[in-house]
């Protein structure tokens, strides 16, 4: 179920500041692939792109295509809801919704989409959800319990299996560690590995360590200056990106010279 | 730096009362204000109460049950029926017009307007939740009231096989629907108010996941935006109906005072607390004047009553309050 995503000359403003200028890439199904850089150069810009999120922003206005197995999300006989149920996200702050249980959380994508599903069906969908989340252990005796009642890292997984649990072609990450724990954000780490089995996964991520533990592709974005247009840099192999980059911004990058 | 050095004392003093004297000030102060407002509450029953009981001890009929008003014949004759009567349909009106009108006000506002719209209408509501209500009652009675009449009666006519609407009499001036109505534009913005600021405070992160699950905006309003908000609708409703509740010029302009119960909501007539008071107590008598207070401690309780229920309603399901 999962799908590739084609970028082709994405240009993305906000009101008259260009924010991202002239991005090309290929994502690969059953991949994952880490969009890195320093704070500002559009990274999250491009992510949000991916699923017309970027339009909850007002004044912001994207150019160009984004293929998902070739049709694009910006055509004009498409429906920026229905892009959002085909491709899900993470958030950097964990974010179950306060005023439902765990199990709510879980099924609340399956509600949206239809309006009257058999609780048998709920029950198994909360349980493959929660399991392939790496929460079912955790949570299964206290389904019923209010979602914020967890640990950050328990919600983060939470709201993974909130994302996974309407079967989405695509996830995208947005530095879903940046809030967690050590000891979480590996946890979060052994999923994404297990999650690239079926999905296609984009994570932006500030940690470059995480990047090379759990990416296929790197993609390293940069900005010619503060106020100008981020640019993508360079992308490849995550092992060629951390061993041998063509560009010399990406090795002062990733060796930590700057950003 | 090497004097520096050597005018520091060997040894840095951590000693001192563990409760600064500011702190101790200001706890005790705002314990006292609390107090205060505890003791203010209860002294205003115990007023009341207190002045009410010579009027209920002469009373010949039920307090609750009669519905005549004549605390100063001998023997005095008065009950609190057709005010309880008129004060909660009126406010039931206004708050069945009102609460889904400002509720929708506010949703338009925080939600869908853009910036330049909603700073506008949002300033336009506040200007209006702060009209004095003799300027409502004024506007009910000259303007509202004689271009209303027509709606009445069309309403009576065609729907007049629902018992309230019916209005055989076919006068549809002074009626509880129009207080009803004039009460619900008054607390329309109060409530509008309020719920914006609760809109506007619902995290974003929270609508930024029900929109990402494919949600429509409708769909995120009533997935997140609606739960989170509850608590504060529901205070924000209870404000608008203690406003109606005690709103007396408005309605006392508009009601042909009459103390009878009547069911027919287009026929002019009924009566409430508040209105009661304020057009009787210039020419009541002794035992007058205790009978009104006797029925302002009633519209105190129902008030009490009210806000207790609405806190209870909040209080309900606090771990899924939001706030956490």
């Amino acid at each position: 179920m999962a799908k590739r995503i084609d970028i082709t000359d994405l240009n993305i403003h906000y009101g008259a500041f260009e924010a991202v200028s002239g991005v090309n890439l290929a994502v690969e199904p059953r991949s994952v692939t880490a969009l890195i850089g320093p704070s500002g150069c559009g990274k999250s810009t491009v992510l949000r792109s991916l699923n017309r999120m970027i339009e909850v922003i007002p004044n912001a206005r994207v150019d160009g295509k984004v293929l998902l197995d070739g049709q694009d999300i910006y055509g004009e006989d498409v429906d920026p809801v229905n892009v959002r149920r085909v491709i899900g996200m993470v958030f950097q702050r964990p974010n179950p919704f306060p005023t439902m249980s765990i199990y709510d959380n879980v099924i609340a994508g399956i509600k949206l989409e239809k309006r009257r599903s058999k609780k048998a069906d709920n029950d198994d969908i909360v349980e493959r959800s929660l399991r392939a989340a790496n929460l079912w252990g955790e949570v299964k005796d206290r389904l019923g319990r209010p979602g914020a009642g967890l640990s950050g890292g328990q919600q983060q997984r939470l709201c993974i299996a909130r994302a996974i649990a309407v079967e989405p072609q695509v996830v995208l990450m947005d530095e879903p560690c940046s809030a967690l724990d050590p000891i979480s954000t590996l946890a979060i780490e052994e999923l994404i590995t297990q999650l690239r089995e079926e999905y296609t996964i984009v994570i932006v991520t500030h940690n470059m360590q995480q990047a090379a533990r759990i990416s296929d592709t790197t993609a390293f974005f940069n900005l010619s200056g503060a106020g100008k247009a981020g640019h993508l840099i360079e992308v490849g192999p995550t092992q060629r990106m951390f061993s041998n980059p063509e560009e010399k911004a990406t090795e002062d990058y990733i060796s930590g010279r700057f950003g | 730096m090497a004097q520096q050095t050597l005018s520091q004392p060997d040894e840095v003093s951590i000693k001192g009362a563990s409760v600064r004297r500011g702190d101790k000030v200001f706890f005790n102060l705002a314990r006292s204000a609390g107090i205060f407002m505890l003791l203010l509450t209860g002294s205003i029953g115990l007023f009341l109460l207190w002045k009410a009981i010579p009027s209920l001890q002469s009373n010949t009929g039920n307090f609750f049950t009669t519905q005549t008003w004549f605390p100063d014949s001998t023997p005095p004759l008065f009950g609190i029926a057709a005010l309880a009567f008129g004060t909660l349909m009126t406010s039931v009106i206004a708050m069945v017009i009102a609460v889904p009108v400002a509720i929708g006000i506010a949703l338009f506002i925080a939600f869908y307007a853009n910036r330049r719209i909603a700073s506008s209408l949002g300033f336009v509501v506040d200007l209006l939740a702060a009209v004095p209500s003799i300027i409502f009652g004024l506007w009910g009675l000259s303007v509202l009231m004689p271009n209303m009449q027509g709606f009445v009666e069309w309403l009576s006519t065609y729907f007049g096989w629902i018992p309230i609407f019916a209005n055989p009499e076919e006068v549809y001036t002074k009626s509880i629907l129009i207080a009803g109505v004039v009460l619900a534009i008054m607390i329309l913005p109060t409530i509008s108010a309020v719920t914006r600021e609760v809109f506007l405070q619902v995290p974003r992160g929270h609508m930024e996941a029900s929109l990402a699950l494919g949600a429509t905006r409708w769909e995120m309003i009533r997935m997140v935006v609606f739960p989170f908000g509850k608590p504060g609708m529901i205070s924000a409703s209870m404000l608008g109906l203690g406003r109606a509740l005690g709103e007396t010029i408005a309605v006392a302009l508009i009601l042909s005072a009459v103390f009878e119960i009547n069911w027919q909501i287009t026929e002019p007539g009924g009566n409430t607390f508040a209105a009661n008071i304020a057009l009787k107590w210039n020419e009541a008598g002794t035992n007058g004047l205790s009978a009104l207070i006797a029925s302002g401690l009633v519209l105190f309780i129902i008030t009490l009553l009210v806000n207790m229920v609405a806190r209870w309603i909040i209080s309900r399901r606090k771990d899924y309050s939001g706030a956490n």
